[in-house]
């Protein structure tokens, strides 16, 4: 069943027009990788999906379970089930990473009308899900990424997709400034959250980290479009080739 | 945890009305004539019963007040005081002395619950003892003193506090049952003549608070007193004096709330401390005066002199301030640092939206050997505010290893708000070492949209990262008290963002 259908998107920022016209549909289940150079709209999209303010969107529609996703506030967004993991995590000083894991699981829960989890119950939860992630309890009394290395970020990152169990991830850039170890980790964080309700889109330059993370699909865009599409495979075609090919179209 | 939990509620619930504790109490009241002139002075000092050498203070004070100029120099714009134009006294009628809260106007006891006061509570919570090894806050005594306009009508726990030898009444009660230590004290730290809002109020205070803690004395539970501002074109002339004596500690808490209304009220509160010997005081303030609509129409304006003076060798002072109310704020809580190895501290967060204007600091004047003094400072200025620290770090000639350590941070929320850092530093020891930082930030759209993105809403978002930023202060404040600071600095900030 298709999870996230866009169709025929136009996004602008600041009267220049960023996608010209994006189509994408993710199911269920399935793992997508968005590879592109820089400027061809990758993180546009993630940010429309996600609702940052700031893009304007003049045609087209974002469809996610069937519901106009355009039409819902970012946080309402988040509620359903939509993450957005950062390409750069930002830094809260002063506020605990345990009191946010907190205050924004019991603001989701609240939103769906589910009850809000007590402290034990909650305390119990982070652990469970920190320690199969290899999280050390330390980090989760320091400010949220206050100090955090690049790998303790993204780690970050990964323990709030583990904690909040979206249906939708979008990965946006998860191996810029990682190490070789540090994606190592970070990516098996992310394929311990596959499953057949939950579906990822991993933006990425590179092919390397679809070494770890294996897509089903892979998707090129160049210019504000998907130009084209196809298995995992393509993925090594375009680290042999480049992108060259696709600019010129 | 659960208490940015309780801001992140408290929030949500924030209704249009931004500023809840306007609402005023008709009760009757007993007012000094409009103006100010010796008849004023005398009137009040006749209303109080006071001796003769308290009306001959005041008289003095209101001399010598004639002579002086309004300063300038604070970053704050106003129209120009006309003070003939304002009544110096104000107080609920008394009916006859009060032995019991039930004798008290209902009409002031319902003012109390509006203000979520618990003055009732107080007295039921009396004997509760928190279990061996457990300090549950909420259960801790507080003593309310608590002042209603100019006069202070209910003080209780006096039983209990009499039993450990603690003074803790009106001033105007101890002016007269404690004249000595009145006499000795009062004046000792601001003097009559020290600047032009402290001279006024030497020469019309109706009333405030009085502290004295016997040598060796560890004051049996936290002193708190309510002011509130409640008469049309009342000024507010509170007093408060506390002393520990040799060995002793007290902790005291203020916090106000007032009506709101169009017309600017003057409030000029006098706070002395003093410190003996290996003694300490710890004064917190929550600040929630009117702080005008949002036009930036009336309100408070709030010109106060606190100061501390550690006169003993090891004591301390320590000031924690959150201020989020008045139009208009003016205020230095500072310490003279007197005896050797005294310290002083200084906790303060101010927040100012709307068209308010804070010019807030402290002062540091090392005067013993060995004498440290820390500041830390949390600006917060959104909508079309003007927030600026004012501070001073000095160590004299005889300060021999004087040290202190300042930081000063600001955070900006939207575009058309201020923030600004004046911090004066003198150092004529050689050997003292002042530290000094300063950050300002301006909330980024980044962070919000993150905690958004994590479900939370634009609001909560705000009330999050605020609450981290001054959390360093907020962890100085007593319980009971970080708690009803939490709730100020939603409310305040409501509407600041977007």
């Amino acid at each position: 069943m298709a999870l996230l259908e866009v169709k025929d998107l136009k996004v602008r920022v600041e009267e220049r027009e960023i996608l010209h016209g994006l189509t994408l549909t993710v199911n269920e289940g399935e793992v997508h990788a968005i590879m592109g150079p820089n400027g061809s709209g990758k993180s546009t999209l993630s940010h429309v999906i996600a609702g940052k303010p700031g893009y304007e969107v003049t045609d087209g529609q974002v469809l996610f379970k069937g519901e106009d996703l355009l039409e819902m506030e970012p946080n309402e967004r988040a509620a359903k089930g939509v993450f957005l993991a950062f390409q750069y995590p930002v830094e809260i000083p002063g506020v605990a990473t345990m009191n946010f894991l907190r205050t924004a699981l019991n603001a989701q829960r609240k939103a769906r009308g589910e009850d809000e989890y007590s402290t034990p119950d909650f305390l119990r939860k982070v652990r469970e899900v920190s320690k199969s992630l290899n999280i050390p309890q330390d980090m989760l009394k320091r400010g949220v990424n206050v100090g955090f290395s690049g790998g303790e970020k993204k780690r970050n990152e990964v323990l709030q997709m583990a904690l909040f169990e979206p249906s939708l991830c979008i990965l946006d850039e998860m191996d810029s400034g990682l190490d070789i170890d540090a994606l190592r980790i970070a990516a098996d964080g992310v394929n311990a959250l596959r499953s057949p309700e939950r579906a990822m889109v991993v933006i990425t330059h590179y092919q390397r980290l679809l070494n770890y993370i294996v897509p089903d699909v892979v998707h090129v865009m160049s210019k504000g479009r998907v130009v084209k599409s196809g298995g995992k495979e393509l993925a090594l075609e375009l680290e042999a080739s480049g992108y060259a090919q696709f600019e010129a179209a | 945890m659960p208490a940015v939990q309780e801001t992140v509620e408290r929030v949500k619930r924030i209704d249009v009305d931004q500023y809840r504790y306007g609402f005023e109490t008709l009760i009757e009241s007993d007012k000094a004539p409009k103006g100010l002139s010796e008849e004023t002075v005398k009137f009040i000092s006749e209303k109080k019963n006071e001796p003769a050498w308290m009306l001959q203070w005041r008289l003095e004070a209101y001399r010598r007040w004639l002579t002086m100029a309004e300063p300038t120099w604070a970053r704050v714009d106003y129209p120009k005081i006309d003070f003939q134009d304002l009544y110096y006294y104000s107080a609920p009628k008394p009916k006859k002395t009060i032995t019991s809260l039930d004798e008290i106007d209902p009409e002031i006891l319902k003012t109390y619950e509006k203000l979520g006061i618990p003055l009732r509570e107080v007295a039921m919570l009396e004997g509760v003892e928190p279990k061996p090894g457990e300090e549950d806050p909420a259960r801790r005594k507080i003593a309310v003193d608590a002042v209603f306009d100019s006069v202070s009508v209910a003080t209780t726990f006096k039983a209990e506090l009499k039993k450990a030898g603690v003074i803790f009444m009106p001033i105007s009660e101890a002016i007269r049952e404690h004249p000595e230590l009145v006499q000795k004290y009062l004046g000792s730290v601001v003097p009559t003549s020290d600047n032009f809002y402290a001279t006024l109020n030497s020469a019309v205070f109706s009333d405030g608070s009085f502290v004295y803690v016997p040598p060796g004395v560890r004051c049996p539970m936290e002193l708190s007193t309510y002011f509130r501002i409640n008469e049309r074109n009342t000024g507010q002339f509170e007093r408060t004096l506390i002393i520990a004596d040799k060995g002793s500690y007290v902790s005291y808490l203020e916090g106000c709330t007032a009506p709101q209304r169009d017309e600017n009220q003057l409030h000029a509160a006098v706070v002395e401390l003093v410190t003996h010997e290996d003694a300490e005081i710890k004064y917190s303030t929550v600040q929630n005066w009117y702080p005008g609509n949002s036009e930036g129409k009336g309100g408070i304006y709030n010109f106060v002199t606190k100061r501390g003076d550690c006169r003993g060798n090891n004591s301390k002072i320590s000031w924690t301030q959150v201020e989020t109310g008045s139009a208009i704020t003016w205020k230095y809580p500072s310490c003279i640092l007197r005896g050797d190895n005294s310290r002083g501290e200084f906790y303060s967060i101010a927040i100012s939206n709307g068209y308010q204007q804070v010019d807030s600091g402290t002062k540091m004047i090392h005067l013993g050997k060995n004498t440290s003094s820390r500041i830390i400072s949390k600006g917060i200025a959104a909508g079309r505010s003007q927030n600026t620290y004012r501070g001073l770090v000095t160590a004299h000639r005889k300060a021999t290893g004087a040290r202190n350590f300042t930081a000063c941070d600001s955070l900006l929320i939207g575009d058309k708000c201020g923030a600004h850092t004046v911090p004066y530093i003198e150092a004529k020891n050689s050997s003292a070492t002042f530290e000094h930082e300063a950050t300002t930030s301006k909330i980024s759209e980044d962070v919000l949209f993150y905690c958004i993105q994590r479900g939370l809403t634009q609001e909560e978002a705000v009330g999050l990262v605020v609450n981290g930023f001054v959390k360093d202060v907020l962890q100085q404040l007593p319980m009971e008290f970080a708690v009803e600071a939490q709730k100020l600095i939603s409310i305040s900030l409501e509407g600041s963002v977007g």
